[in-house]
């Protein structure tokens, strides 16, 4: 043991938790803790505001129904998109999971190549997909299955779309983890004692895999509700996202008291959700999931 | 000549020593200097070091890289000084970062000419040039010169090129003889729907919607016709672009037959044989860029960018090059036939055939049109 610390001495963690505790402070509870402060703040014109302190932004987001109405879709959209992951991620993680290939590493760096294509031009691929001259209205033209393009691109299942490819791995992985870390002696447990495949998945693979797939659920709806790029470059207007009207706010009006006020709004619903979530998930599930 | 602060003290303690100044003068100067020093911002210092490089700010795609080709290049070859570039597709998103920003970080920026001006002066972020380090100014065209003149008497900017947004479409669809027929009205054609574009900006939209609604662009009486028109052309356009790249892809794939277009821009896509007309209907919208030097800028450096950018063979360069007409007057500067067949340009000098924005009249409607027009785009 080292002179003068013991195995779990409190100030030995401090230290070490200190560096990351000052990171949060100053880079994500002093900046809010400042946007907080703008929302009070007096717009003048864009790009000019007077530290004069009002309610008129809040009075305005509340009583302005075009402001609930992109949270309400918002919210929507995320959800929809977190099931769909969740449908469409859990397979592949299974399989990954049970699978008695030899080189399960491979399956799992497929997972990740993605990552390591820009994010912008990942979305970007999608406008040569679902386009006018894109790929699959070049083929049902040339099929001669449709005589007028289809319009698939700038639709809100563009968004959904560009958001599922950008978030499965998230989810997969997240599940992934969370069936890793099941014992499989139960489950060969429950096939001794006359389960069928079916019924085994059933009574202890799905109940036990179910923190890592809430994990994946919260994760992908957060981000998904907290998008802007996807609405902004597979979407028209009108399929904005809450964060399309804080970007546009911010950085078209030069609005920043009312930027600053819808931002806050996002991030305290979204965090309202994650912590009704949690409460009713279950804390100690999510943080399962998440470490495995 | 610029000098150092450490040069200044070093000649004032030469002069000391030498008797030319005495004791009680010596250190009143060097506490005056060491107070002038110990008050100045911390930007100051980098304002006044002669810069080896300098910030500029543009719009991208085929304007900046005529810009960087005929103009940057040749600057740093001829002076040292690098220039580097940042791009971005919508003026506000500079304002910006410039608001976030130490003064300095940025220092040049290609605006949108006095429209846009009005918010860098009161956000505060305009400097002071001095036009006689800018002798080129004196060729360039007073009617651009003087709008900005009237916002701040002491110059920040100086005009560098003008164009219009005309009405682009595709000739393999809409004939020339149609397009001259219905005018603005093709951006609200049903015949179209579904393949009509339009830039994404506010001013843009009200301007086409006035044009449409047969009212003053500069003087608007029924806005409630405006709004009904402009979501008239948001309901039957497939995409309102936001950047000169996209504007020219979604016209070059044929994703949309129709939209209004930045002159330079279909000028690019023509001398690319792309089946692609333009066409000015009356009273269309006109505007001037310019080279806006930001607070805290290495103001020397810049002026002398500025300078040689209005250098008449490079600015002639410039303009072939980005397909927008140069600031020069062509009655003190001979342009080149290929310059007088750019879209929308005037051969008088007088601009009188181009119809600006009034800076005034839109300054003051820009914040609750930017925002209604905002809410129009999203579906309200």
């Amino acid at each position: 043991m080292t002179k003068g610390w013991t195995l779990y001495d409190s100030r030995l963690a401090w230290t070490l938790v200190a560096p990351v505790l000052l990171l949060l402070v100053f880079f994500l509870v002093l900046p809010i803790a400042v946007m907080a402060v703008y929302t009070f703040f007096t717009f003048v014109t864009a790009g000019v505001e007077a530290t004069t302190l009002t309610l008129a932004n809040w009075q305005e987001f509340f009583t302005d129904s075009y402001y609930h109405g992109f949270l309400f879709k918002t919210l929507r959209v995320g959800a929809v998109t977190a099931l769909i992951c969740g449908v469409l991620g859990y397979f592949p993680a299974y399989f990954i999971w049970a699978t008695t290939f030899k080189h399960k590493w491979l399956l799992l760096l497929l997972l990740i190549v993605p990552f390591w294509i820009s994010f912008t031009i990942r979305t970007f691929s999608w406008i040569h997909i679902l386009g006018e001259q894109g790929i699959i209205n070049v083929t049902l033209l040339k099929l001669g299955l449709i005589h007028e393009p289809l319009q698939m691109l700038y639709t809100e299942g563009a968004v959904i779309m560009g958001l599922l490819h950008f978030l499965l791995p998230y989810m997969i992985l997240n599940v992934y983890v969370s069936l890793e870390s099941i014992d499989r002696t139960l489950i060969a447990a429950a096939r001794s004692m006359g389960c069928t495949s079916a019924q085994a998945f059933r009574e202890v693979t799905l109940p036990l895999s179910l923190p890592g797939l809430g994990a994946g659920l919260l994760l992908c709806f957060v981000l998904a509700a907290g998008s802007y790029v996807t609405p902004q470059l597979l979407g028209s207007g009108r399929d904005a996202l809450f964060g399309n009207l804080i970007y546009d706010t911010i950085m078209g009006q030069l609005n920043w008291p009312m930027g600053a006020t819808l931002s806050i709004v996002l991030f305290v619903v979204l965090g309202c959700f994650a912590a009704v979530y949690t409460r009713y998930m279950g804390m100690s599930q999510i943080v399962k999931g998440l470490s495995g | 000549m610029k000098m150092s602060n450490t040069r200044r003290l070093e000649r004032l303690h030469e002069r000391y020593v030498n008797g030319d100044l005495s004791r009680r003068t010596f250190l009143t100067l060097t506490a005056a200097a060491a107070t002038s020093a110990g008050l100045s911002m911390p930007w100051m210092g980098r304002a006044l070091a002669a810069a080896k490089e300098i910030r500029f700010d543009g719009w991208g795609g085929t304007v900046q890289e005529a810009i960087d080709k005929y103009a940057f290049k040749p600057y740093t070859a001829k002076t040292g000084v690098g220039v580097v570039q940042g791009t971005f597709g919508d003026e506000n998103e500079i304002i910006t970062k410039i608001k976030t920003s130490k003064p300095g970080d940025f220092q040049v920026v290609h605006s949108s000419g006095v429209n846009y001006y009005i918010k860098y002066v009161n956000a505060g972020m305009v400097s002071e040039i001095n036009e006689a380090n800018i002798p080129n100014m004196a060729n360039v065209l007073q009617p651009m010169i003087e709008p900005f003149r009237k916002l701040t008497p002491k110059l920040s900017a100086v005009p560098y090129d003008y164009g219009t947004t005309g009405i682009a479409y595709n000739t393999t669809v809409i004939s020339p003889e149609e397009a001259k027929e219905k005018g603005a009205g093709l951006l609200a054609d049903k015949k179209y729907a579904g393949k009509i574009g339009g830039y994404a900006d506010m001013t843009t939209r009200v301007w086409y919607a006035a044009l449409d609604t047969k009212q003053d662009p500069n003087n608007i009486k029924d806005m409630d016709a405006i709004w009904a028109k402009v979501r008239e052309t948001r309901d039957l356009a497939k995409k309102f672009w936001s950047s000169g790249a996209e504007l020219m892809d979604l016209l070059s794939k044929g994703e949309i037959v129709v939209t209004d277009a930045w002159s330079g821009r279909v000028a690019a896509l023509q001398q690319q044989n792309h089946p692609i007309g333009y066409l000015d209907p009356a009273g269309s919208y006109a505007w001037m860029e310019d080279m806006l030097i930001l607070k805290g800028s290495p103001m020397a450096e810049c002026e002398e960018l500025v300078n040689f950018m209005l250098d008449p063979a490079t600015a002639i360069a410039v303009a072939e090059g980005q397909s927008y007409p140069p600031s020069l007057d062509p009655t003190k500067v001979k342009l080149t036939d290929k310059i007088a067949a750019l879209p929308a340009f005037d051969p008088t000098g007088s601009m009188k055939s181009l119809t600006f924005a009034d800076p005034v009249y839109w300054a003051n409607n820009e914040d609750a049109w930017t925002k209604q027009w905002d809410r129009i785009s999203k579906g309200a």
